[in-house]
């Protein structure tokens, strides 16, 4: 009798979106769902195209890193380097030592910011607010430093062609070293409020998994791909900054607990080590920067005009903290640039999202889809949105918020 | 055995020279304007590789089967241009990723002519390029055979057909459609 039943379950529809159920982003999922049960995943992009590589066919190179900046209001340092990377690349510019290791610290800086932003917003999913708040308190100490180093909190400005446009000076170096030790102490407590925590072991092991096999044919980047086991990290892989002369390597689950299950859990593992990670890269790279230069060439008009006289192809990647970033630039001996094409991480994670959400409750949505640390502005870039109207039952981002809490809530009861 | 074959694979990893040598030997005239981008980078001045290689239509394809038997590659993203008669594509790979400082970037490039710019679809080889080849679709007007899933990827229904956002000629974004905001009144 009982089995009747289940077989009579209807598969239903359930859109969730544009207004995404994780960061406040548009994507839209349509799910199939039986009961509680996802059955089936579509992912529906497009919602924020801005036409940014559009934009930049009427700009020429320098111009082009500040517009590469507003891509992303978190990842602006991975953009503008990939860019500065390929052009540098495909001209041959040899950039001085000392930028090479400003550009480390401040693009490992952007990584401590996005990591803790994140962790936030997977506590905030979860139902701990007073988590959020906590980890976007001591998210500030970093923007603070950044502000100090750059002059400006988010959006740095600090990469040209050929160098960065400011120097760390001596004395600097003190402030930077107080926030490291400050972010090493904090270390230990966040570590043990995100992985000690029974509530929040419950709601994310065995939640959300992408194997191992998953996230090789899917091409996953970044963190999603270091939890499922695949050691993908471009500072790794390849010498490039500073990266090639500091000792490191990429950080899977398995180094704090000795097994890679791939889950949500896995995800968060991953990420706080990183934070951990990063202080120790700027540590070294603050011991051992050379002195010298900081950029090829000082005029930019002369800078221009030798760009203007290249022709040929390049590309650029870097290690953002979502992962891979990947830039094709090609210039063709004109004023402006004649082709680039921007690949951002969450790009690659898209289809990952597939198998992780598969099988899963509808109230583990938001974890789920916020574990991959989706930044959706970065993946589209083209204009013209209109979406009509379906009629269909859409839960907003608030219902399912107050779905995953309410699980919560059950979890800590029960 | 299986396992052990594996590694064994792994521990044999090419030189670029080796990889050129290796698809040219396979692929003879298929294979043109081969470069290898080497840079250094750091004080230590460790070495990084791009390869560049253009790989004639006809056996793309398998040239993508071969690199995959080398390892299952890495697809970072297709990227297009559009070059006057010809639509050419991008293939941006790399192989021995996940290795302390042994990753290889791999860029093959294939060219289109414009009155049939068609190719056959890898997500067979590999799933995740699934993406991008929608992309390429509705923003250069390419046709990807076989492709498992032909929808649109980020351009809305809405957008008129047959208006390509890559492309540089008559199909490219055109006048009617750019809404100039500061000419409003």
């Amino acid at each position: 009798m009982k089995k009747k039943k289940e077989e009579v379950k209807e598969v239903y529809p359930l859109c969730i979106g544009p207004i995404h159920p994780a960061l406040k982003e548009p994507a839209m999922f349509e799910f199939k769902i039986s009961g509680e049960k996802i059955v089936d995943v579509d992912i529906n992009m497009g919602h924020n195209h801005r036409g940014i590589e559009w934009m930049a066919r009427s700009r020429n190179p320098v111009q082009i890193i500040y517009l590469a900046e507003r891509v992303c209001g978190i990842c602006n340092i991975c953009h503008a380097y990939a860019f500065c990377r390929a052009v540098e690349n495909i001209a041959e510019i040899e950039v001085p030592e000392r930028a090479e290791y400003i550009r480390t610290i401040v693009a490992e800086l952007e990584r401590i910011h996005s990591h803790l932003l994140w962790a936030g917003v997977a506590a905030h999913e979860l139902g701990f607010d007073s988590v959020l708040y906590l980890t976007w308190r001591v998210r500030e100490k970093v923007l603070d430093l950044i502000e100090y180093l750059t002059g400006n909190r988010i959006t740095k400005a600090i990469m040209m062609i050929g160098g960065v446009r400011r120097d760390i000076s001596k004395e600097q170096i003190p402030k930077i070293k107080e926030a490291l030790r400050y972010y090493k102490k904090i270390f230990v407590k966040l570590k043990s409020i995100f992985l000690e925590d029974p509530t929040i072991a419950a709601r994310t092991k065995g939640v959300g998994i992408l194997t191992k096999e998953d996230a090789l044919t899917l091409c996953a980047v970044g963190p999603t791909a270091r939890a499922s086991g695949v050691p993908k990290d471009v500072r790794q892989d390849q010498a490039y900054l500073a990266y090639g002369d500091i000792d490191f390597k990429a950080i899977t689950p398995d180094i704090l607990t000795g097994e890679v299950n791939g889950d949500v859990y896995d995800r968060i593992v991953v990420r706080l080590l990183e934070v951990k990670q990063s202080v120790e890269i700027i540590e070294q790279c603050i011991d051992e920067m050379p002195s010298g230069e900081i950029l090829f060439e000082k005029k930019i008009p002369v800078l221009l005009a030798k760009l203007k006289n290249t022709i040929g192809e390049g590309i650029g990647r870097h290690e953002a903290p979502r992962g891979e970033v990947f830039h094709y630039v090609r210039l063709s001996g004109k004023e402006n640039v004649e082709t680039w094409k921007i690949r951002a991480p969450t790009y690659n994670n898209l289809l990952s999202w597939i198998p992780m959400l598969l099988g899963e409750q509808i109230a583990d949505i938001p974890i789920v889809a916020a574990s991959t640390d989706p930044c959706i502005s970065c993946t589209e870039r083209v204009a013209i949105v209109k979406k009509e109207s379906k009629k269909r039952e859409i839960l907003t981002k608030e219902d399912l918020t107050k779905l995953s809490v309410e699980k919560t809530r059950r979890l800590m009861k029960g | 055995m299986e396992k052990e074959g594996k590694n064994k694979k792994e521990n044999n990893v090419m030189t670029p020279k080796e990889i050129i040598t290796y698809f040219k030997d396979k692929f003879k005239k298929g294979i043109k304007n081969v470069k290898i981008e080497k840079k250094t980078a750091g004080v230590k001045k460790n070495e990084f590789v791009v390869l560049w290689m253009e790989i004639d239509r006809k056996i793309f394809k398998n040239a993508v089967k071969e690199l995959a038997k080398i390892q299952f590659p890495h697809l970072a993203v297709i990227s297009g241009d559009d070059i006057e008669k010809e639509i050419k594509l991008n293939y941006h790979f790399s192989l021995y990723y996940a290795k302390r400082l042994e990753e290889i970037s791999i860029n093959f490039s294939v060219k289109l002519p414009k009155n049939n710019p068609s190719i056959e679809t890898i997500t067979d080889i590999i799933p995740g390029a699934l993406i991008t080849e929608r992309e390429i679709q509705e923003m250069l007007g390419v046709k990807i055979k076989n492709i498992p899933d032909k929808r649109r990827m980020f351009l809305s229904n809405e957008f008129p057909k047959s208006v390509y956002p890559w492309r540089k000629d008559e199909k490219g974004i055109n006048d009617k459609l750019i809404n100039k905001l500061y000419m409003r009144k």
